[in-house]
């Protein structure tokens, strides 16, 4: 395997008394799915909520280990935290538009980077929404506040949005839940396209769908790394006890 | 009927006759001010100031209250924005991991809220007598200040309050500092009701008869500066109503007709205004 883009190492949070992520030591591929998989609670959206430093936001929490994107750990540094979180998208569970029309939401993430020229913008705003297929649906409405969009164009104005900002790393906690199934299919597809470009790190509890889509899977189970590898070995070839009645559907 | 279908109806029927109720003595009070003032309303009251005498039923109007009333609250609720709308913001975006200290400063700002208005004059007029000021617009505008800002703190801090966490994280992770979401992305979310805190923060400043009765001064002038003492409507009422002659109580009505009015003037404006700018804000 080449350099992975994110290496995890030793990674441990806790929630006052209560352990969350038990020595995790993850790698995760460049330009690769990678689908962190596993039952409800067991620590996946806190694992991603660590890699983009969200986890700061809670004082209760305790963190330790590295998490090294190339060579710098990004868990334990005092470089500029936005310059971090600017190097990973994320995608959440449902979208969260920011209220302003559907041109600034995409032009948002440019404008606070110094990018201000209304023809650069024009350009690059059309480039990242026909990027998420949204370019046909609104190009006449640019104008329009985002609120007015339905859900799955909203999420794929967030995927934009998040394009936009040029990271290298999309973080997506199950970012189909709340879409319909054509909505769904169009944000896979989009994640299959872009994953030449960017590494994608995917939660999801659909099976199938991480079947469809993985490249490489994380099983996590009660907050530690119970399997990993890449997504044919780990569908067809499983190699724990626990993985295997979790794929058979024994538990969820 | 089974029980729920008679709980039903008990509730529904309870909460009927207490909105009418209370929408009755509402309009009951608008009703007996509006019929005591109106007739007494002429375009002298709101055009021009006492003349000498008035307050024995002799000409004039009461312009130097209506003109040093909205000074006072003008000048206050500016004041309490510009310094309430940076506190709220600071207690929902940079504060967000100290829970403690938040609810600590809610807790103080709700006791602040409490406080009768009284005690913010008798406040205010210290201040004064410490700075060695004399009663005066200025000396108004300040007292008033103090004693709005925590509702208009705390009235932006509901409104602030109901914009989800999934909102913020979403902008954070998009590289944005915390001052870039402060202004662009929960101001604008929140921007109705702002204006509905700034709104509810002027009516309380205009509508102050005791915090500014020790620290305005009365004049029948309209103030030309901020040192100068000036009359407001509150106390021009009270003055009026407390009078033994009966045109200039009835006068007192008709003041209380113009401080309705204003009221009802900002907030339909605020209402057009907020209708305007309330089409960017998400309904999560
Ligand atoms: N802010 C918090 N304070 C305390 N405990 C928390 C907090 N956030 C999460 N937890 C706990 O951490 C554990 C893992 O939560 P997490 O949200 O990471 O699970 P998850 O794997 O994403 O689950 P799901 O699939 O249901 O989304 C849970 O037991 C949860 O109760
Ligand atoms: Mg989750």
């Amino acid at each position: 395997m080449d350099q992975p883009e994110i290496s995890i190492r030793n990674l441990n949070l806790s929630f006052e008394k209560q352990q969350i992520l038990k020595n995790i030591n993850v790698d995760i591929p460049r330009h690769k799915i990678t689908v962190i998989m596993g039952p409800s609670g067991c620590g996946k959206t806190t694992l991603m909520r660590c890699m983009n430093r969200l986890t700061d936001l809670n004082t209760q929490a305790k963190v330790s280990g590295n998490i090294f994107i190339g060579d710098r750990d990004i868990l334990n540094t005092n470089d500029d935290i936005t310059e971090i979180r600017k190097m990973m998208g994320l995608l959440a569970q449902r979208p969260y538009p920011l209220p302003m029309n559907i041109f600034n939401n995409v032009a948002y993430g440019l404008r606070i980077s110094g990018r201000k020229k209304k023809r650069f913008l024009e350009k690059r705003v059309e480039h990242y929404l026909r990027q998420v297929n949204l370019w046909e649906e609104v190009k006449d409405r640019l104008r329009d506040p985002a609120a007015v969009l339905s859900i799955g164009q909203q999420q794929r104005l967030c995927l934009a949005r998040g394009l936009a900002v040029d990271p290298r790393i999309i973080l997506a906690d199950e970012p189909t839940s709340a879409l319909d199934p054509i909505s769904s299919q169009l944000i896979e597809e989009k994640f299959a396209e872009l994953k030449s470009s960017y590494t994608i790190v995917m939660v999801t509890h659909i099976l199938r769908q991480a079947r469809r889509i993985a490249d490489h899977v994380v099983f996590m189970y009660m907050g530690e790394v119970i399997e990993q590898g890449p997504a044919n070995e780990f569908f067809e070839n499983p190699q724990m006890e626990m993985t295997k009645s979790y794929l058979k559907g024994l538990f969820y | 009927m089974n029980r729920r279908q008679a709980e039903e109806y008990f509730f529904r029927g309870l909460m009927f006759i207490s909105s009418t109720f209370i929408i009755m003595v509402l309009c009951h009070i608008i009703y007996s001010i509006l019929s005591a003032g109106l007739p007494h309303l002429n375009w002298d009251m709101i055009s021009k100031v006492p003349e000498g005498g008035y307050y024995f039923g002799k000409g004039g109007g009461i312009l130097n209250a209506i003109i040093g009333s909205l000074y006072v609250a003008v000048g206050a609720t500016s004041l309490a924005l510009a310094i309430g709308l940076p506190v709220a913001l600071f207690m929902n975006i940079h504060l967000t991991k100290w829970k403690k200290i938040v609810n600590g400063i809610r807790f103080l700002m709700d006791l602040l809220c409490g406080i009768p208005s009284i005690v913010y004059g008798a406040f205010g007029f210290t201040l004064m007598i410490f700075f060695g000021l004399r009663t005066s617009l200025l000396a108004g505008i300040i007292t008033v200040t103090v004693f709005i800002v925590p509702i208009m703190i705390r009235a932006i801090d509901e409104v602030l309050m109901t914009i989800p966490r999934g909102l913020f994280e979403s902008a954070l992770s998009l590289g944005s500092t915390k001052s870039e979401i402060s202004y662009r992305v929960f101001f604008k979310q929140s921007i109705a009701g702002i204006i509905t805190a700034i709104l509810l923060s002027f009516g309380r400043a205009i509508g102050d008869a005791a915090s500014v009765l020790l620290t305005t001064g009365y004049t029948d002038y309209i103030p030309t500066s901020l040192n100068q003492p000036t009359a407001t409507l509150p106390l021009a009422i009270f003055f009026q109503l407390s009078s033994p002659i009966l045109e200039v109580r009835q006068r007192a009505y008709a003041s209380a007709v113009i401080l309705i009015a204003i009221i009802l003037f900002i907030s339909l404006l605020a209402r057009i205004l907020t209708y305007s700018y309330k089409k960017n804000k998400i309904n999560y």
